[in-house]
């Protein structure tokens, strides 16, 4: 299959979107706006004559100075038809938001983490937004373009607590039941006079 | 009837325990990147570090005294590298390996500390990317000299 199939075979099942075909030599290339992705997604997943079932990567490009700023990209893969595709998403810098895929390929969970935590582009819809490769109380996306590569920073050596203050005390409430009842609350042991006979 | 020859040594107790010591260097496995392969190999059969008492390289920070920093160490790696070396107990010996735990390699970046030194006090920096088997050997008798020169501080703390 290539581009040309695919984009065809997604025009009759998604009719309002746009695909544009891209130029790569080594796997089908389309592009598709931000709005339509989830759509997109879904028929690729789902139609039987596409059946694209593995999300193999998730990856994002920084432009700047150009805009769109950025383009996240999709690696996909289907083992139906022995083929892969790459589907690519442009973002504008200001307007960084791109719909959540996790019910179509629930590995997108910890790429669009990686995405976030490294440039900056924010998933709607995802439960659990949080820095992946970088240190939890990072500032900054290192991957875009206007990130400096050298920084003088002492590294930390404590861990900043992941818990809020109410988290941490309700872990300790939850295991009060855990704690051993009182003697007097405790239920009586049979005293085992038979077996000292 | 020949004459017995007692076998006798004397010695002082610093220098005995001082041999003990540094014979029987037990490292903590603390490989990060490239430079544990290396490690790997120095520990197996060609470069053989158990014929210098480094044996085991034991699982566990508390029954180690000897820590290889061998690879990069990324800034979110720090405070569990922290957290190792402190869990060790005294005597205990720090050997970065390699030039990204020593200064921080080719990898001057936000992500790779610049020297794990700026984290745990180093005895012993081996160069190389990765240094060879017999480089980091190398480095083990200097270490195992340079505990040699030191006093056993028994008795130091009460």
């Amino acid at each position: 299959m290539d581009a040309t199939t695919i984009a065809a075979a997604l025009k009759e099942l998604v009719p309002e979107a746009e695909f544009g075909i891209g130029a790569a030599s080594d796997q089908p290339t389309l592009y598709v706006a931000g709005e339509r992705l989830v759509e997109t997604c879904r028929a690729l997943h789902d139609a039987p004559d596409l059946a694209f079932v593995l999300l193999s990567d998730m990856t994002g490009v920084d432009w700047w100075p150009n805009e769109p700023r950025f383009e996240v990209v999709y690696h996909l893969a289907s083992f139906d038809h022995r083929t892969r595709l790459r589907l690519k998403v442009r973002l504008g810098g200001d307007a960084a938001h791109l719909a959540d895929v996790q019910e179509i390929w629930p590995v997108a969970n910890w790429l669009e983490r990686e995405v976030w935590d490294l440039f900056g582009i924010v998933f709607d819809g995802h439960n659990d937004l949080r820095r992946l490769l970088m240190p939890d109380d990072w500032d900054g996306h290192p991957a875009r373009k206007d990130y400096p590569v050298q920084i003088k920073m002492t590294p930390k050596v404590y861990e900043p607590l992941q818990l809020s203050a109410e988290q941490f005390r309700a872990n300790i409430e939850a295991d009060r039941h855990r704690r051993p009842a009182p003697a007097a609350d405790r239920p009586e042991r049979p005293k085992d006079t038979e077996a000292a006979g | 009837m020949p004459e017995l020859e007692l076998p006798v040594l004397t010695t002082t107790v610093d220098k005995i325990v001082q041999w003990a010591r540094r014979s029987s260097l037990w490292p903590v496995t603390f490989g990060l990147a490239c430079c544990a392969i290396e490690m790997m190999s120095m520990s197996a059969s060609r470069y053989d570090i158990a014929r210098f008492g480094a044996e085991v390289f034991r699982g566990s920070p508390r029954q180690s005294d000897l820590m290889i920093v061998a690879g990069r160490l990324s800034r979110k790696m720090a405070p569990a590298l922290r957290r190792i070396y402190d869990q060790m107990p005294d005597p205990k010996w720090v050997i970065s390996m390699g030039a990204c735990a020593s200064v921080g390699g080719v990898f001057d970046n936000y992500a790779i500390v610049q020297g794990v030194d700026q984290i745990v006090p180093v005895d012993v920096f081996v160069p190389g990317c990765p240094p060879r088997p017999e480089s980091l050997i190398y480095g083990i008798v200097q270490l195992q000299r340079k505990i040699a020169r030191q006093r056993a501080g028994l008795g130091a703390r009460g």
